[in-house]
């Protein structure tokens, strides 16, 4: 277990915690420049049930960065790519803006930048690389976002992971998302 | 988990994919078009000249070629209007990327290109050769002797590259279809079907665009069989792709409505199944059997039906998604 493994980034969203109050979106826009118009990350409410026993969730999507890309297979030029921490990201001067990676995206997380290339959430790589944490999990004012390595068992992701009841979205897409999200109490 | 969904708000409202996706316009649907019909072009003129031996062909069989060069090339100003980051359209000539139909695409395209000149420099016939060699302005720009070794090479190639053709043309009509199959996010796309469905349909429109041109009667009796047996392929392709979907999972579901009963099913019906397939189908059979004159009717609907497949598959697959699955 000495031996460094290579980091598995992936994000926690707590759903118990979060009020959709959309600060993760704001905090995206604004350190990541995403024009108006379009959002790396965002907000979906949902009430699910029949009147009157009746649930609501809250949660804060954005790309899965997935651990089985289908957008980086379906990309012919390379421009997508898995980067380190197994980040998806696009190389802005590879990408032709063909849209295949879009149409290959089962959760609709990427969009066509008005530059013309293809954009989607990078995970703050870049703050991330710095020691800092992604935007949207600083600014969290309900502390429902986590961000961390999955392959380091004493991280914080791991620990919620291990002790508290999750899921992901699609599993049936085979995809093997990395944003997970907190549906309940203690497993 | 069978608890109903009473709301769903959703902060995103990303141009071009909410509510619904709509990353691909008329571009594709007609660049797959006429894809499939070059690829059906290449196939059969250099088939029948596989079949029939190299006798003299008429004009537009010579000329296939070279029309599907013009055809091809209309396909590709289709696909690079559709690009959003044009400047860079270079980048798909730097790289090859084994996983992604779309880099098979830009790679086969390539190869097309030569095989397709090759074939179609080879049938021109001797005198037109003679004088284009001769022609003054050619022979002061060195293109006489560069016309000399193109038909040499063209001639004694003419088997290889006959087989060429046939081979990258069905490559060119399988990849339409297979661009679309491997985005497996669509479950409208997600059948490994798409890429013969839409080589026999290259293949029937090829042998439609062929029929509107004045061919010799040896041409066209074969030719017409030939379309025969493509749209009965194609309609037990289609059969067989319903099918799947209905054995299929809620996905699979979710692909059925939408082609047969949902927002596309009259135009699937009509347009594909019955004007593009049926009524050509039954013509072409009248015009074997009781040896009727041609219509250009029949080869007209079949036309009308692969490009109306092409529109109906990239709408309806865009507008299927994993989100309707709750």
């Amino acid at each position: 277990m000495s031996k460094k493994t290579e980091p598995r980034y992936a994000m926690v969203v707590d759903t118990k915690l979060c009020v959709a109050c959309k600060a993760c979106v704001l905090a995206c826009k604004s350190e990541n420049d995403v024009p108006d118009g379009f959002c790396r990350d965002w907000l979906v409410e949902e009430t699910r049930g029949v009147f009157p026993d009746l649930r609501a969730e809250n949660r804060s999507e954005r790309c899965n960065h997935c651990a089985h890309p289908p957008c980086v297979h379906a990309c012919p030029t390379g421009a997508s790519h898995v980067n380190e921490g197994g980040t998806v990201l696009v190389t802005h001067h590879k990408c032709t803006g063909c849209k295949a990676c879009i149409g290959a995206c089962p959760y609709d997380s990427r969009f066509v930048h008005p530059d013309g290339y293809v954009d989607k959430c990078t995970f703050c790589l870049h703050r991330v690389q710095r020691g800092k944490e992604p935007a949207c999990v600083e600014v969290c004012p309900t502390f429902c976002l986590h961000f961390g390595d999955l392959n380091d068992p004493d991280s914080e992701v791991s620990k919620l992971l291990r002790t508290r009841k999750h899921k992901v979205l699609h599993p049936e897409t085979g995809c093997e998302p990395n944003v997970y999200f907190l549906e309940g109490g203690p497993r | 988990m069978n608890q109903p969904t009473i709301e769903v708000l959703h902060g995103r409202h990303n141009h071009l994919i909410d509510p619904a996706l709509h990353i691909w316009g008329w571009e594709i649907p007609v660049y797959l078009f006429l894809g499939g019909v070059v690829a059906g072009l290449l196939i059969l003129s250099a088939a029948l000249e596989l079949v029939r031996g190299r006798k003299d062909a008429s004009l537009p069989m010579r000329t296939a070629p070279f029309v599907a060069l013009v055809l091809l090339s209309l396909g590709m100003v289709a696909l690079f209007l559709d690009l959003e980051h044009k400047l860079y359209t270079f980048r798909f000539y730097l790289a090859f990327e084994p996983t992604s139909p779309m880099s098979w695409g830009s790679w086969i395209l390539v190869l097309v290109y030569p095989v397709a000149f090759l074939l179609g420099m080879g049938s021109v016939p001797q005198e037109t050769r003679v004088r284009l060699i001769g022609y003054p302005p050619f022979q002061k720009l060195k293109v006489s002797s560069w016309l000399m070794c193109v038909f040499g090479r063209a001639d004694s190639l003419r088997r290889p590259l006959l087989w060429a053709s046939v081979v990258s043309g069905a490559a060119l009509g399988i990849y339409t279809g297979i661009l679309l199959g491997a985005l497996s996010a669509r479950p409208q796309w997600d059948t490994a079907i798409l890429g013969p469905l839409f080589l026999t349909s290259g293949l029937s429109t090829g042998a439609a665009f062929l029929l509107l041109l004045p061919l010799d009667d040896g041409e066209r009796h074969k030719l017409v069989r030939w379309d025969l047996l493509a749209i009965g392929a194609e309609l037990l392709l289609i059969a067989i792709m319903l099918i799947g979907f209905a054995a299929g999972d809620r996905a699979g579901q979710i692909a059925l409505t939408n082609l047969t009963t949902g927002n596309w099913g009259g135009a699937f019906w009509v347009l594909v199944v019955l004007l593009g397939l049926g009524v050509p189908l039954v013509m072409d059979l009248l015009e074997v059997r009781r040896r009727l004159a041609p219509v250009f009717l029949a080869p007209l609907f079949v036309l009308i039906g692969g490009l109306s497949l092409r529109f109906i598959m990239l709408a309806s697959g865009q507008a299927s998604s994993f989100r309707m699955i709750q």
